[in-house]
């Protein structure tokens, strides 16, 4: 008996709306380029108006706790840290997938991360900035939110504290966001190029002008890209993992039963790579559908993207119970207790939708049939993402709410500006997103050129015969020179 | 461009990478000058074939690394060590552990952006720079091969387009000023 291993698929589909002919890399500039080019149209449009509005509450809300204060939220004496800190963690891991995407993907040369690696990195920027809104919202004084940094100051020199993991996250969120802006565009300059020179309107063609910094797509200019691509990976690799850890620091360096563990960072990280891909599934979905991408973002490619969810939703899964076997082994009462009380405690629903939502859930994808079902896949990807959301506020909350002390036992009780100021988070996302998936490319068009011929056998830019003679024709050539 | 002398250049459009590649090979081996090939998408190994040497940028981003390593090292030691003392936790003064995440942040920012910049430089790159295309269709879907004809006395414009139509242009080789 033998076993044959199936051919892989191809990294590009066919012209499914056009008469299903195999695509060539003048169909990929055209596909890609046609949303920028064309007028919003009504999908567009009404998506954008529910962001704008949704924008508007979380404004309103952030006015509320801006100029009241932060006693606007439900926080209390016993839980001072509640929603802020859970929007703050659940965004930085949905920031993690695309860094993720474009650079440990790339050391791994998986090159289906050619077709989504732009709207994951986007949608990565798009995360920390909103996660970076919830740093500013819960200072109570955002304008002085520069005295996080080390600037000389008027209290004589008066520094940070550079062995508080607070200040460690200033540096790793900023840094990130910095690289992953500086990855993300160097990856924008070529295709803007593309756009540049498609462009009619004169308007157009002066911006996209100015923001393709004069590329002009030269031998030597695209190696010296290929070679800063290859080492920003390199730098983001260590970079994308160190986030989280250092986010997950915030909490286990501290001394509160259920913080205080030594799992957390490895953890977050998965949790984070998990919630990151399930949002990049979601947008991507709707982004395929609205703008007609079937070729590019194939099944193929939502199926590798199912595959990283239920390996890092299995870590996350065990990072569950090794918790829980930790509490009871480490015999510190205080520790069993509060683990005890998540599961059990007035917060069991919470912990319990954790559980089905970031564990069970994803043990769908071991069937090859669910991993391909684009339907599954969509309700899948957002059910993790409510998990996701709800192992940070179990971590946080139910840590915090019942302490040493019976007396000062509370319940978190979140108010309207609570959920306002996350919804501002979702509107100032999605507004980004649409404002970003309507004037640039949302495929990278240069890499997928560069993948289509060797991963697709049938492609249009194919061998013609008086090509293969050419190359037939190269020894005879160099007998010829010599 | 700095040099407002006009040079005169030829254009041989190509359809596919794979004819490309033999071209540049032969036309070089050939003795002809390539003035530089022009590439929707990075064609593995061009710049290899066209003799171009491997970039130094990762030496670069090394060097700016390594200066924000020993700048956050510095700032660090300086500031809590030096500049304010100060007890936190009842450690030391300087508490290299401690430093490790903000040191390692800011190597990372220092050799990305460091490398970045470097790389918009040497490809003189950046907003408001004007490209210099040879045809439009480089950044879509040709392979545009462009050969200084200044630089190669030696042959004839005749025998140089000659040259381009025998391996395997798809349209007629045109002339270009610049």
């Amino acid at each position: 008996m033998q076993l044959t291993s199936p051919i892989r698929e191809p990294l590009v589909g066919r012209q499914i709306h056009d008469e299903n002919r195999p695509t060539t890399y003048h169909d990929i500039t055209n596909d890609i380029c046609r949303q920028v080019e064309a007028p919003p149209n009504m999908r567009w449009m009404a998506a954008m108006a529910i962001s704008l509005i949704v924008l508007a509450w979380g404004s309103y809300t952030l006015y509320r706790t801006w100029f009241f204060g932060i006693g606007e939220w439900g926080l209390n004496k016993t839980v001072g840290w509640a929603w802020d800190i859970t929007n703050f963690v659940w965004w930085v891991g949905i920031g993690h997938a695309g860094t993720l995407i474009s650079a440990i993907l790339l050391l791994f040369r998986q090159k289906w991360r050619t077709s989504i690696n732009r709207a994951a990195e986007a949608m990565t920027i798009f995360a920390v900035l909103c996660a970076g809104s919830f740093i500013l919202m819960h200072m109570g004084r955002p304008w002085l939110a520069y005295w996080a940094l080390p600037l000389p100051n008027t209290y004589g020199s008066l520094w940070v504290n550079f062995n508080s993991p607070l200040v460690w996250d200033v540096f790793a969120i900023s840094t990130y966001l910095t690289v992953s802006l500086v990855f993300w565009y160097i990856g924008l300059i070529p295709d803007l190029a593309t756009i540049r020179e498609r462009a009619k309107n004169p308007i157009a063609r002066f911006i996209y002008g100015l923001l393709s910094f004069g590329w002009d797509g030269s031998a030597k200019t695209w190696a010296r890209y290929e070679m800063v691509a290859l080492v920003l990976a390199g730098l983001s690799t260590p970079l994308v993992l160190s986030v989280h850890t250092i986010v997950s620091f915030d909490f286990a360096t501290s001394i509160i039963p259920g913080w205080h563990t030594t799992i957390f960072p490895p953890y977050f990280v998965a949790g984070a790579i998990f919630s990151g891909f399930a949002m990049v599934l979601t947008l991507m979905l709707i982004t395929r559908y609205v703008f007609k991408l079937e070729p590019y973002i194939t099944v193929g490619h939502v199926e590798s993207m199912n595959k990283i969810i239920l390996l890092t939703g299995s870590i996350v899964g065990v990072a569950y119970l090794t918790e829980f076997f930790m509490a009871w082994y480490s015999g510190v009462q205080y520790e069993r207790y509060a683990f005890v009380n998540r599961a059990f405690g007035p917060y069991w629903w919470a912990y319990w939708t954790m559980m089905t939502c970031n564990v069970i859930s994803p043990q769908f994808f071991w069937f090859k049939a669910m991993r391909r079902n684009l339907y599954v896949t969509f309700a899948l990807s957002i059910v993790v993402n409510i998990g996701m959301w709800f192992e940070r506020f179990v971590i946080i909350v139910t840590s915090l709410h019942r302490d040493y002390l019976p007396s000062s036992w509370v319940m978190f009780y979140p108010t309207y500006v609570d959920v306002g100021d996350y919804l501002f988070s979702f509107g100032f996302f999605f507004t980004l997103f649409f404002l970003f998936a309507k004037f640039l490319p949302v495929i990278n068009m240069a890499e997928v050129k560069a993948v289509l011929k060797s991963s697709n056998p049938d492609s249009a830019n194919s061998y013609s015969e008086e090509v293969e003679a050419v190359v037939e024709s190269d020894t005879s050539v160099k007998k010829e020179i010599e | 461009m700095a040099n407002t002398e006009k040079n005169k250049y030829l254009v041989g459009i190509f359809d596919d990478e794979d004819v490309l590649i033999p071209a540049v090979k032969k036309i070089r081996a050939r003795g002809v000058n390539i003035y530089e090939v022009y590439t929707p998408y990075p064609v593995h190994d061009l710049d290899v074939y066209l003799g171009y040497k491997r970039s130094r940028l990762s030496k670069a981003a090394f060097l700016f690394g390594i200066t924000g390593t020993f700048l956050a090292i510095l700032m660090q030691t300086y500031m809590l060590g030096f500049a304010w003392p100060m007890i936190i936790g009842g450690k030391d003064y300087v508490t290299y552990p401690n430093f490790v995440p903000v040191t390692f942040e800011l190597t990372v920012l220092l050799a990305a952006l460091g490398m970045v910049a470097t790389f918009l430089i040497s490809n003189n790159l950046g907003p408001g720079k004007q490209a210099v295309m040879f045809d439009p269709r480089s950044t879509d879907d040709k392979f545009v091969m462009a050969i200084d004809l200044s630089a190669n006395s030696k042959f004839s414009q005749e025998e140089i387009e000659k040259i381009l139509t025998e391996y395997g242009v798809s349209e007629k080789p045109k002339e270009k000023e610049l």
